[in-house]
């Protein structure tokens, strides 16, 4: 119990102080996170939209594949990830492994199908509504998709965050393909399994606490923007 | 313009800005990499939790202007890692597996760095009866014969086969008595010793990452001294005529530097609680 | 938006509908219809629950294909029927933007250049009275006031055929009669109307034949003062009286 005592109190200071390196590593962690989000969403809109929209030869077997891979483990595709990057994988020359780069790239694969997976019942669900009229005006599907995207906004805004979640939360993929390297690729939540593993237990659960603070203050503030937004556009 | 204009405006504006933002992030990212000098350093969990790294390595920065990226893993995946070529120098402290690295061309030569050592930590009831034993083997032997509880990292890391290589010499087979008193984490040594901990267990730890570790519980040191625990340390360049991507002349730079009589004596500089972790043994 | 706007594209109307039916499974529900539909008079398509007006309309308009049976247009082969067309359902179907941006879109569809677009959308915005509520966003609107959009953003299509749904059978009498002024003046600018409705009162003003359907058949076609007065099926004279009760 002493830990929990001890571990906010280490949070507060360390927020308190604006200790440099938790800067340093939040900083990072954001960065990485967010422009995992920003590849993953440019991919995944229209992908899940396209998914929702057209009928082609196995269709279904791609919803499900997608669906699926919402629970792809972080750990299984940063090793992948970290065996096309090696030095000897099909990707070396790129000199990626541990670097930022890297580690954005696996959490971008990470998250594309959670965000095309949203999006595709999103999507599915708004042409359903909205077929018929859009037929009638002479916009089949591939004229739709764009305004389909637009018009599901709201709803797609949410399915974005809940990619941001996964990603800012996870450790197996960035620590495999990052090497979690000091100044370089630590970021937040492989500090904490580092301090783990050390036995600083207090601070790991510091950071914790820290890391689900900003989780919750971005998640918050995205869902208040959306929420003043969405009044004035009603249902 | 009404109220509800002014909003729609300030939020295309805000999204807008939010799209610079993220793309000056992604793409603020790549140049500051490139421009530092830098090697990466395939290296073991238990060197780095020892705090030795971020001791010595700002030193050698402000030497030489060369940032040292440390990844640290298991012993096992550190040499995988030479061998994909994706390190520039490799330092690990398991002799078997260095020679081989060097044996199969990953390496010209294999330096002598350091070594530390390794204890027994167990809990302070002892029910094994094994403190204060100088002959790890015997203490092995009565700990297996009490079926005291006994935590393994089981992780293919050099502690691992240093402690698979002590059962060996004491003819105990413990793969028979896995999943009873003998439990395989299969992590880190941190993790291990925050498992043993938890479990009053005993088990095999180098001193460095003991003597900074916080999480003890009710753990003790109960057996060291003994030669057999004495673990050294090795640091070899990966093989430039192999991959010719590796940064040679750098890497070169850092273990020239580790085993010259500057980078021994810091290294012998590194202390907790005025006790040295490493003792120097560059030859 | 005058009569000399729409010639400009060759007539699409008349509209020929040569013995056909759909088929959902087993069950015909719309079986064997023969019919032309001419520019001019407002048809109004009446008849009981299931008989198949909606269906019709849809069929006719191009949103289902006829299990047998054709479907003809005027025009010949340069003109694209579907294009001279446009639709309003029972409920408006509007996206979540403005009022102008709907209008807007379905122009943009079109593919009109921008500034044509604009002016026309505040041309059909002043027409149906939606001038004051062009930046509001068209899903807070009422009812009533979407449907007068969903009518704008027809006319804005300046449509040869307008195929309208039950449109007012959501909607309180007031919204009604504006709806209602607004389909005359539609017709007005020389758009042929073709409207099924519940309400025979409304049959009545706005029409100027009636086609009556009862399941899946047409039964009766006249004139609407010939219809209601000297009904010439039993089947009419008792819908027309509302003794029809399925």
């Amino acid at each position: 119990m002493t830990d929990f005592g001890a571990a906010f109190a280490t949070a507060f200071s360390l927020i308190a102080t604006l200790d440099p390196g938790l800067v340093e590593i939040v900083t990072l962690s954001l960065r990485v996170s967010l422009t995992a989000v920003a590849i993953a969403t440019l991919i995944s809109l229209p992908l899940g939209a396209a998914v929702a929209l057209f009928r082609f030869p196995g269709r279904g077997g791609v919803v499900i594949l997608l669906n699926a891979f919402m629970g792809l483990p972080p750990v299984v595709v940063g090793l992948v990830v970290y065996l096309f990057l090696s030095r000897v994988g099909p990707l070396g020359v790129l000199g990626l492994l541990f670097t930022p780069a890297a580690m954005i790239a696996a959490q971008a694969i990470l998250i594309t199908p959670i965000i095309a997976a949203l999006t595709r019942q999103v999507v599915e669900d708004l042409w359903e509504e909205y077929s018929e009229q859009m037929r009638s005006l002479g916009a089949g599907p591939r004229q739709a998709l764009w305004a389909l995207l637009w018009d599901g906004r709201f709803s797609l805004f949410t399915a974005v965050l809940a990619g941001f979640g996964r990603a800012s939360a996870e450790v197996g993929a960035v620590m495999m393909v990052g090497g979690n390297i000091d100044h370089v690729t630590r970021v937040m939540t492989t500090t904490i399994a580092l301090e783990v593993s050390k036995g600083d237990l207090a601070l790991a659960l510091g950071l914790g606490v820290i890391l689900i603070t900003l989780s919750v203050g971005v998640t918050g503030a995205a869902f208040v923007l959306r929420e003043t937004a969405r009044r004035s556009y009603a249902a | 313009m009404t109220e509800r204009q002014k909003g729609e405006d300030q939020m295309s504006r805000w999204i807008h800005g939010a799209c610079a933002l993220v793309l000056a992030a992604a793409f603020g990212m790549a140049p500051a990499a490139a421009q530092e000098k830098f090697i990466t350093v395939a290296s073991t969990t238990s060197t780095q939790n020892s705090g030795l790294f971020d001791y010595i390595l700002p030193i050698f920065q402000k030497k030489t202007g060369i940032q040292v990226r440390v990844v640290a893993v298991g012993t096992g995946q550190a040499i995988k890692i030479g061998e994909n070529g994706d390190a520039d120098v490799l330092l690990v402290h398991h002799r078997p597996s260095e020679d081989k690295f060097v044996a199969d061309g990953f390496s010209a030569k294999r330096y002598d760095v350091m070594y530390n050592d390794f204890v027994f930590v167990g809990p302070k009831a002892d029910p094994a009866k094994v403190m204060g034993m100088k002959d790890s083997v015997a203490a092995l032997t009565k700990i297996a014969a009490s079926k005291a509880p006994f935590a393994s990292r089981a992780d293919d890391s050099g502690t691992h086969k240093m402690e698979l290589d002590l059962w060996k010499q004491a003819k105990i087979d413990v793969k028979a008595a896995s999943g009873t008193w003998y439990r395989e984490t299969g992590s880190g040594m941190g993790a291990t010793l925050n498992t043993a901990a938890a479990m009053e267990a005993y088990t095999l730890a180098d001193r460095g990452t003991w003597l900074s570790f916080k999480n003890r519980g009710s753990l003790v040191v109960v057996v060291e001294g003994d030669p057999k625990l004495f673990n050294p340390y090795g640091i070899m360049l990966v093989n430039p005529k192999k991959f010719p991507h590796v940064k040679a002349d750098l890497g070169q730079t850092f273990i020239d530097w580790i085993v010259s009589k500057d980078g021994q004596q810091t290294i012998a500089g590194y202390k907790i609680n005025g006790e040295s972790l490493f003792t120097p043994d560059a030859k | 938006m005058t009569g000399t706007a729409m010639t400009a594209a060759p007539a699409i109307l008349p509209l020929t509908v040569r013995e056909m039916s759909y088929a959902v499974g087993a069950a015909r529900l719309i079986d064997d219809l023969t019919f032309t539909l001419e520019a001019g008079p407002r048809t109004i398509i009446i008849g009981p629950n299931g008989a198949g007006k909606s269906l019709l309309l849809r069929l006719c308009h191009g949103l289902l294909k006829p299990s047998s049976g054709t479907v003809r247009w005027a025009g010949g082969a340069g003109i694209d029927p579907a294009r001279c067309q446009a639709m309003v359902f029972q409920r408006p179907v509007m996206l979540r933007r403005s009022v102008a941006a709907n209008v807007d879109f379905a122009l943009a569809l079109r593919k009109i250049a921008k500034d044509r677009r604009k002016r026309r959308v505040a041309e059909v915005l002043a027409k149906t009275g939606l001038e004051d509520l062009a930046r509001r966003p068209a899903r807070v609107l009422s009812f009533g006031e979407q449907q007068k959009l969903a009518l704008a953003r027809a006319w804005a299509l300046e449509p040869q055929v307008l195929w309208l749904d039950e449109p007012t059978a959501s909607l309180d009498p007031a919204a009604t009669r504006a709806v209602e002024t607004i389909i005359n003046a539609i017709r007005a600018s020389g758009t042929k109307i073709v409207m099924t409705t519940h309400d025979l009162g409304q049959a009545r003003r706005l029409g100027d034949e009636i086609l009556f359907l009862c399941k899946g058949r047409l039964i009766e076609r006249a004139g609407v003062a010939d219809f209601f007065d000297h009904p010439q099926n039993l089947l009419s004279r008792a819908f027309a009286s509302g003794d029809l009760l399925w």
